[in-house]
Order: C-alpha cells, then structure tokens, then sequence
C-alpha cells in the first residue's frame, strides 16, 4: 500500500483537523468528528445534514457551507458514522426549525441515522429523514438492499441547501429533496479498484485489461466485469440504462453530471463527457446545466459515473444559486 | 435442572475477552470475506469495537451482568459504525435486558437472553433465514440451545450443541444468494461465499461455548 497517510488509523482525524486547518473561516469540527457550518445553528434556518464513510472527498464535509449542508458526519473509512455523530450534528444545527438527514441508501447508513433521529425527536427536535438511492446498476427488488445512494446526493445537497438557506419550512425541504431523489438516476464503473488505509491491500482485483461496470462507491462489485472498451462505449454503457430507467425523454432538460472515482483525470472525464452529449442530443435531451469533476469518489480508484437530473425551473434556479463551501463555490 | 449450573460475571467478562481476542486474529480473515462480497471493513470495524469494549469492562461499577451486556451494546452501537454497530450492538443491549440485575445466570436464562438478543437483530435488520446474513448463524444456534435446554442436557452438552448449529449455519451461508446488506447488490454472484456477519457471529457463539464451557456446576 502506497498512500500519504501517517498511519491508518488517524487519518480520518487528521484529514479533518486538515479541514480546519485550511477551511475555518467555514467550518468546524465537533466531537465526536463531525464538520459544522462555523455559523451553525442559525436561528429559523431548517438544519440539513448528512454523513457517510470517509473516502468519498469532498463528499460530505467539503459541502458543510453557506447554501449547502449545515453539517456533515465521516464514519471511518467506506463505513457509516455512529448514531452518535448525527445527534450531535443535529443538535448543532438545529436553529427550531427541524432537522433534515440525507441519508444515502446503504443498510448501515439507514440503521445509524435512524437510531440518532430517534435520539433526536426525544430531545425535542423536528427530525425528517430522505433516503438518496438514484443507482441504477443495482436491481431495486424486495431481493437486494435496493438502490445504492450515489452522485444523486451530491446534487442533492447543494439543491436543498439552496432552498434552506433561502428560508424554506421543514415540509417543503423535504419534500425538495423526495422531488431531487424521484428525478436523479446514476451509474458507475471501475478501470482500478481501491485500498482501503486498514485494510492494506486492494478491495478486489481487475485484471489490466478489465472493468467493472456498475460498481458502487466503496469498491464493491458491480454488474458485470469485462474486458475494458473505449470512452465511447463505455460512456453508452452508462447512459443507456439510466435514461432507459427514469425514463427521460424528448424534450427533457438535465443536470449532467460527470463524475471521477478519484483517480481519473479531468481529461478523461471531458472525452466521457463528449460522448455523453452526443448521446443525449441524439435523443433530444437538453443539457440545462452541467458538472464535471471529483465530487464524490471512492479513494483512489481509477474510473467514473454518470448522474442525470431532470430539470425543471425550481431545480434549476436552486442549483444556480449561491453556495460557499470548502469545495463548492459559485455566485458569491 | 439446568439451572443449577451457573454462568458467573466472570465468565461473561471472560466471554467478552475471548471474542475480543478473537476479532483481532481474524480482523483479515474477516475483512478479506466481506471484501469478496461487500466493502472490506467488516473485520476492521468489530476489532475497533471490541477494543474499545474491552477498555471499559474493567471499569464497571459492579458485577450485574445485565449492566455489562449494556455497556458492550453502548459501546458497538457508538463505536462500530456500519450495519454491524446497531446490529451487534442490539444483540448485546437485548442481553443485558434479559440478565439485570444477575451475578450468575443458568443454561434457562442464557435460552431467554440469546432469544432476546436474536430477536432484536431481527427486529432492525428485518432479515429472514436465508438471507445470507448473521441470522444464519444465530437462528439455528438459539433453536439448538432452546432443544438442548428443553431436553434437560448438562450446559456443555448444550453448548456443543449451539457452537455445531452455528457452523452448519454459517457454511451454509456459502451458496446463498445474499437478500440483504451489500451483497444483495451482487445478486447471484454472492452465492459462493461465506457472509462475513454469519461467520464473526459463529465466533461469538464459539468463544462463548469455550468459555462457559468451565462453569461449575453450583
């Protein structure tokens, strides 16, 4: 294992006193390891927030900020947080206007944040939770854990924080965020995989001619594996099942979002993003805004995902709007 | 009857101890299972929990073995992270609900306390037999020490009993296709390999077994 960490178990702690470090005059860092919005709570300001594994930079913590998230829970390493971390973050941003949890859909995110609401409502506080599972690599049945939460939560983050930050009630963040979850659909794949700082070695093996497509945030396998192909069709691969799955239509607006695993360059991601246009305009879908970069990744791993969002004019404008965080900034 | 056989605080301490103990020689062998089906910190995440449980037992005020379940329950739920915090952490809170108040406890009272435990897994993690998960194991454990308590055997006999239905449960996770957690996500390409949750579960029951195995009969 080759990473630059001190040893695997502070580097969480150390990632974050980093955070600070560079990012104070936005945020701070409570126990037990949660990122606040420095201004937090602000009165009559609905709270949102959210958490999962470390390993996703800048998901969540990079997105604690003005119009964003109000705070913001890293577990270790690709593992939930504690229920622990989300009382106490709900507590800190809790301005007498409830709480929101974005809570991507994984079993363990699902039990933690759940405990902690129940924690929460004891204490008194308004607690509303919206599950993100926007995946469509994963067969949403009564046989699996259903869709994993992916790059629908990115957007879904900024477009709530907009709204909150904008002085919308409990009900109507909430149901925002329903509304982002019903319109957002994604998909993955893998070129390498990655390694887990405690774990040491690599979380699964891909030959140097293979993919993994469809695969999740945390290395975990996906639909199928295959011998590797070019941007082009590797890009189809992902675009047809999402479009197919809404479905999104002629005539439709979306968000198109570009996503790198963490260890692809920008460069690849603009040759995906190339042949994603061509896609959509071939089915006559218009690109209303898009986003390319890093924006939630899976450590090191080499590869990238594809997030559709249909647009309509509420979206659009809470998407535009201001937002200051450690990694997102624009209209300020 | 069976309860004349008494399973003391220190053997539940010692119980702890060894599970503890053996989380942390099996953190890879662990971790590699759920890395071939799930996310690779199955392993890394109990050692974490079971080192910060085995910091506070010695603490404790005094020698109520409901109070000790609750304090490892506590301490997985605000250490462990995952789907394996709350649901360990469950198991050993519905424990310690069964056993307040209690010095020592009886083969009867460890059926009810292993029924309450399992029941609360069930209970959050909404999972059935043969879902390729840590109920699995527990299922049949329980039944088997439920049959041995009912039948009257002595505590080892019943012991020998769970630890062999937590096995058979546990290998027989292997060509399950997973319904629930993260490997449902892989659909027919969990089949093949053994849960990881079902296996630290055999564990548990395991070091359970070897520990109790030397109470005296009081």
């Amino acid at each position: 294992m080759k990473k630059l960490i001190n040893t695997p178990d502070a580097a969480v702690d150390e990632e974050l006193a980093g955070m600070v470090a560079a990012h104070g005059d936005l945020i701070r860092v409570i126990e037990p390891n949660v990122v606040v919005r420095k201004d937090a709570p602000r009165a009559g300001k609905v709270g949102v927030i959210s958490g999962g594994g470390s390993g996703h930079e800048p998901m969540h913590g990079g997105y604690v900020g003005m119009g964003m998230l109000d705070a913001a829970c890293p577990g270790a390493v690709f593992t939930s947080p504690v229920p622990d971390q989300m009382l106490a973050a709900t507590k800190a941003v809790d301005g007498g206007k409830g709480v929101l949890h974005i809570v991507k859909n994984y079993t363990g995110d699902i039990m933690n944040f759940e405990l902690a609401a129940e924690m929460a409502r004891a204490e008194g506080i308004e607690v509303t939770s919206v599950v993100i599972a926007d995946d469509v690599a994963v067969k949403d049945s009564l046989y699996t854990a259903g869709r994993r939460g992916v790059g629908g939560t990115v957007l879904a983050e900024k477009i709530v924080g907009a709204a909150a930050e904008a002085g919308a009630d409990l009900k109507t963040v909430t149901a925002l965020c329903q509304k982002v979850q019903d319109n957002v659909r994604s998909m993955g794949m893998a070129l390498t995989s990655c390694t887990v700082p405690a774990a040491g070695k690599p979380t699964f093996e891909l030959g140097e001619d293979e993919m993994e497509i469809g695969i999740g945030i945390h290395g975990e396998p996906g639909r199928t594996r295959m011998k590797l192909a070019t941007a082009d069709e590797i890009t189809e691969m992902l675009a047809t099942p999402i479009l197919d799955d809404l479905p999104f239509k002629a005539g439709d607006s979306v968000l198109a979002f570009v996503n790198g695993m963490g260890g692809t360059p920008l460069m690849e991601l603009y040759i995906v993003f190339n042949k994603l246009a061509r896609i959509l305009e071939g089915r006559q879908v218009a690109i209303g805004r898009s986003f390319v970069g890093n924006w939630i990744t899976s450590l090191e791993m080499a590869g990238c995902s594809i997030t559709l969002l249909r647009l309509d004019d509420e979206l659009t404008r809470l998407w535009d709007a201001p937002v200051k965080t450690p990694a997102l900034r624009w209209g300020i | 009857m069976s309860g004349a056989t008494a399973i003391t605080y220190d053997d539940v301490v010692a119980w702890i101890n060894t599970f503890a103990a053996t989380v942390r020689d099996q953190k890879e062998y662990l971790t590699g299972l759920d890395s071939a089906i799930g996310d690779a910190d199955h392993g890394i995440n109990m050692d974490r929990g079971f080192q910060a449980v085995i910091g506070k037992l010695p603490g404790l005020p005094n020698r109520d073995i409901g109070a000790a379940f609750k304090s490892v329950g506590m301490t997985l739920v605000s250490t462990v992270g995952g789907a394996s915090g709350p649901l360990y952490g469950t198991f050993f809170l519905q424990l310690g609900t069964a056993t307040v108040g209690r010095e020592a406890i009886g083969l009867d009272d460890l059926v009810t306390a292993l029924d309450a435990g399992v029941a609360g897994i069930q209970r959050i993690g909404k999972a059935e037999l043969g879902d390729k998960t840590m109920l699995d194991t527990l299922l049949p454990a329980r039944d088997a020490l439920r049959e041995a308590a009912a039948s009257g055997v002595p505590l080892q006999d019943a012991l020998d009993r769970l630890v062999s239905a937590a096995e058979q449960g546990m290998l027989a996770t292997i060509p399950l296709v997973a319904r629930k957690g993260r490997a449902s996500y892989l659909g027919e390409r969990s089949a093949g390999h053994q849960d990881p949750g079902a296996t630290s579960s055999y564990f548990l029951l395991k070091a359970a077994a070897d520990t109790f195995a030397g109470a005296e009969a009081g």
